[in-house]
């Protein structure tokens, strides 16, 4: 691990951010705190996305089924009556064990068979949560214990929990950005059979990345559903979602560590805006950002070369007469 | 007999998926791009063909050619326009880019017709052998489905552009050096692909009641069929939907039909895990 | 006669019925550099891809340093000392020059990040690449790639080396300097095996040469003798050459 400069300015930027955030929460109303819950959750989810889909580069779209299958974890846990605190690492647990069944049968797939089998596997969870009735409630949903407390300390609670997931998230990305297991999994996403040449080893680094990825997914599912007290599965297993998280960690610079922050917190804003003035065209809007974000900045905030783009623009500016 | 039921009902169920799934999969294996648009795509075929017979009142055999032919210079014009740009790029800029251009598309149709179910469906009775009842607009529906795509089949095969098309799905680059127009390839293929839709959406319309939510339904299936059938060939497609038409068919019989859904996506990941190259054998792309 | 560190009994591997490498035999010891020549299709390079464990033996085993290398998989064989270059080179594209050598010393030879940097700027140097440690590998011209892969190999810490047509594609002078690392490299004590079809690369750098003749070995022993072998004049290198070679003996 090379702890050197960088490295340490990205934490004390990082650790700066989540402390202002964690402040606060003492002066931010019961709908601000929710919205600024939902803005820690996808950050979670983006920064484990941006573990197997930007640094590693398999293009994943099974964010979701973690997350459904952590909600679900939790919810039936705490149907079962386990602490909340228990429930979430059993969701947290249960992402880690998909992940290692579905990268045993996903990983050596690649491209488009990879990422077909990642959508597949967020309709299977889906459909067996709908039919599984007597486990998970069925399409009617799972209805799960209502934290105790007042509003104000609920609200509070929930956010401090998912910013400290969140918290935990960013410190992974640092951890994995300047250890060699990033080094080997930006080896993989160059040259998979060079890296194997190399001796990486390469099954141990794929599915690694994905059993943090699902952990933190389905931790946040998790934190998520107790929040909620109501999951369904066409609410945990949502496709739209599964595609926003790539597409908010492109906005921010995929395999980078503040890219999915900045995307994810441009992307929230952006939607409660749209929310708020345009609901009958929201989804609309959505995509028409989505297109808009692929043609003009495929590689993000943080991956774009910005200088480049500059010396291009000015290149060019000169040789027009 | 039910089981007899269920099988024939399987079959002509899998000659509409064939139709609906070898657009999607010709666009999938020539230009190695995921239509995310391809359900919404579907049920645009299916609302039009709706909205040419009850609203305009003109007769089924001038709407469904219009409404094909229509979804085809739509298709060509989106190819052409937004897709060419990002057609080197990896899978997930391309299908992120289809998912964006289905959330507009989707939108909009919620918009111009609205949300609640419509259909076209006329009884004009049913055949019955053997203890097997099957409409007749069933079969009508599945019959043009069907014809549609062995036309495709043998366009592809016999014709000079269907030859070509067919040369870019096996080695684009060589194709290119034999003269032949990649992005004119590119988009006609496209266009095919939104025309196939457009049938299957019109065979839709005479069958089922027809939602904007069921575009998401329809491209779920063009995936499994895709998967279990190989990409970019009619004959996998062909395949892959009689195989699911039969797989949910028994599924309902056997499981309830709660549960049809299910056992198409776990095939699907079956054969994924099992066989890359999809049970009809041929490679597709990586 | 020094124990092999590393010897091929009987190996065999068949690819659809085809005979890619048939029943080959061969012992490699400490430090020497072996020239494995032969047609194009000889099977030379399906041979290296059996020694590195990119593909598994149809049948007979492979025993480098006293243990069987069947079963496993290349990242262990890496690690445990055997290194290759690729005929058609295969850099980390978007990484850097110094990032591409880095990877072969942090997990082939197990460095830390720091030392794995260390290494890997010692290996540019003696590769003489130093001066291109932060650009792109995309960005490097063939011969400079042909190094890069050298490097990445040396920083691997190998005990054995296969070098693949490392001089495809490179001009005289190129080769030259190319022949006078590879003696270096060699001069440490690190078996090489080296694949060639430039014979004078062989004869400069080879005590011993092996001729692969459809996934055979058609002849085998010193340079001279191979060169020398009708069979092997017949088969690869033609009348012209054996010719000439005879009468620059002479």
């Amino acid at each position: 691990m090379t702890f050197d400069r960088l490295v340490f300015l990205r934490l004390l930027v990082g650790l700066a951010l989540f402390a202002a955030a964690a402040l606060s929460c003492a002066y931010l109303d019961n709908y601000q705190l929710q919205v600024f819950t939902t803005l820690a959750m996808f950050c979670v989810l983006c920064w484990g996305w941006n573990i197997v889909g930007g640094y590693m580069g398999y293009p994943s779209l099974a964010t979701i089924a973690f997350f459904g299958v952590g909600a679900y974890a939790d919810g039936i846990a705490q149907v079962q009556g386990l602490p909340i605190g228990a429930a979430w690492l059993c969701a947290a647990a249960a992402g880690a064990i998909l992940a290692v069944l579905l990268g045993t049968a996903l990983l050596r797939l690649k491209g488009h068979y990879f990422a077909i089998g990642t959508i597949a596997t967020v309709e299977v969870c889906r459909e067996i949560s709908n039919n599984w009735s007597e486990l998970t409630g069925g399409a009617i949903g799972l209805n799960i214990p209502i934290q105790a407390g007042d509003p104000d300390f609920v609200g509070r609670f929930f956010f401090l929990a998912m910013l400290g997931l969140a918290l935990i998230a960013f410190l992974a990305t640092v951890l994995v950005d300047c250890s060699r297991f990033g080094f080997g999994l930006r080896c993989i996403r160059e040259n998979e059979r060079a890296a194997s040449m190399v001796g990486v080893d390469v099954f141990k680094y794929k599915v690694g990345a994905f059993v943090l990825s699902g952990a933190l997914s389905a931790a946040a599912g998790g934190i998520y559903a107790s929040m909620v007290a109501f999951i369904e599965p066409k609410d945990a297993f949502n496709l739209i979602m599964t595609i926003e998280i790539p597409v908010m960690v492109m906005l921010g610079g995929m395999g980078t560590v503040f890219g999915p922050l900045v995307g994810g917190v441009f992307y929230v804003v952006l939607k409660e805006f749209v929310w708020a003035y345009f609901i009958n065209w929201h989804s609309g809007i959505l995509g028409v950002i989505i297109v808009a974000v692929i043609y003009f900045l495929p590689q993000g905030a943080f991956g774009t070369s910005w200088s480049a783009l500059f010396a291009k623009a000015r290149s060019r500016a000169r040789a027009t007469p | 007999m039910a089981l007899g039921q269920y099988l024939v009902n399987g079959l002509l169920q899998g000659g509409l998926y064939a139709c609906l799934a070898v657009g999607f999969s010709l666009v999938w294996g020539v230009l190695n791009v995921v239509n995310m648009l391809h359900g919404s795509l579907v049920v645009l075929g299916a609302y039009f063909t709706l909205y040419g017979v009850q609203q305009m009142g003109l007769p089924l055999y001038l709407v469904v050619p219009a409404v094909c032919v229509a979804l085809f210079l739509f298709g060509y014009a989106i190819q052409r326009s937004l897709l060419n740009r990002v057609m080197a790029q990896p899978i997930l800029i391309t299908l992120t880019l289809t998912f964006g251009l289905d959330l507009i598309v989707n939108n909009l149709i919620l918009h111009v017709f609205s949300a609640t179910p419509r259909s076209l469906v006329t009884d004009f009775g049913a055949l019955e052998f053997l203890g097997i009842r099957i409409p007749v607009v069933r079969i009508g529906g599945m019959l043009v489905a069907g014809l549609l795509t062995l036309l495709l089949y043998w366009l592809l095969r016999h014709s000079r552009i269907g030859r070509a098309i067919i040369a870019v799905r096996m080695d684009r680059h060589a194709a290119a050096l034999m003269g032949i127009r990649i992005p004119q390839i590119y988009a006609l293929t496209f266009g095919i692909g939104a025309f196939m839709a457009a049938a299957a959406g019109c065979a839709v319309a005479l069958i089922y009641p027809v939602t904007p939510m069921m575009s998401g339904v329809f491209l779920g299936k063009a995936f499994v069929i895709c998967v279990l059938g190989g990409l970019g060939s009619v004959p996998g497609a062909i395949v892959g939907g009689v195989v699911l038409g039969l797989v949910e068919g028994i599924g309902t019989l056997v499981l309830g039909p709660q549960w049809a859904t299910s056992m198409g996506f776990l095939l699907m990941m079956g054969v994924i895990v099992l066989f890359p190259a999809g049970l009809a054998g041929r490679k597709g792309y990586e | 006669m020094s124990t092999p560190i590393l010897e091929l009994k009987s190996v065999s591997r068949v690819f659809d019925g085809v005979r890619a490498v048939d029943n080959v035999s061969l012992r490699f010891h400490p430090g020497e550099i072996v020239g494995l020549i032969g047609p194009n299709g000889a099977g030379k390079t399906t041979l290296v891809n059996l020694i590195s464990g990119f593909v598994p033996a149809s049948a007979g085993d492979i025993v480098y340093d006293g243990r069987s290398l069947a079963g496993h998989k290349p990242h262990a064989i890496a690690r445990g000392g055997i290194a290759r270059t690729f005929q058609i080179v295969q850099p980390f594209a978007n990484m850097t020059v110094l990032e591409n050598v880095m990877a072969g010393a942090l997990y082939a030879a197990g460095c830390g990040m720091k030392e794995a940097r260390e290494r890997a700027v010692e290996c540019l140097v003696f590769t003489r690449l130093d001066g291109f440690r932060d650009t792109p590998a995309s960005q490097l011209a063939l011969a400079n790639r042909k190094r890069l892969e050298l490097a990445k190999s040396l920083a691997m810490n190998p005990r054995v080396l296969m070098l693949d047509e490392v001089n495809a594609g490179l001009n005289s002078s190129e080769i030259d300097e190319a022949i006078g690392m590879i003696r270096q490299i060699a001069a440490r004590g690190i078996t090489i095996i080296v694949i060639e079809h430039l014979m004078r690369v062989v004869r400069a750098l080879a005590q011993r040469a092996v001729v692969l003749h459809h996934g055979a070995v058609v002849s085998e022993g010193s340079t001279d003798t191979v060169f020398n072998d009708p069979q092997v004049i017949e088969a690869y290198l033609g009348t012209k050459f054996a010719k000439r070679f005879t009468t620059e003996q002479a």
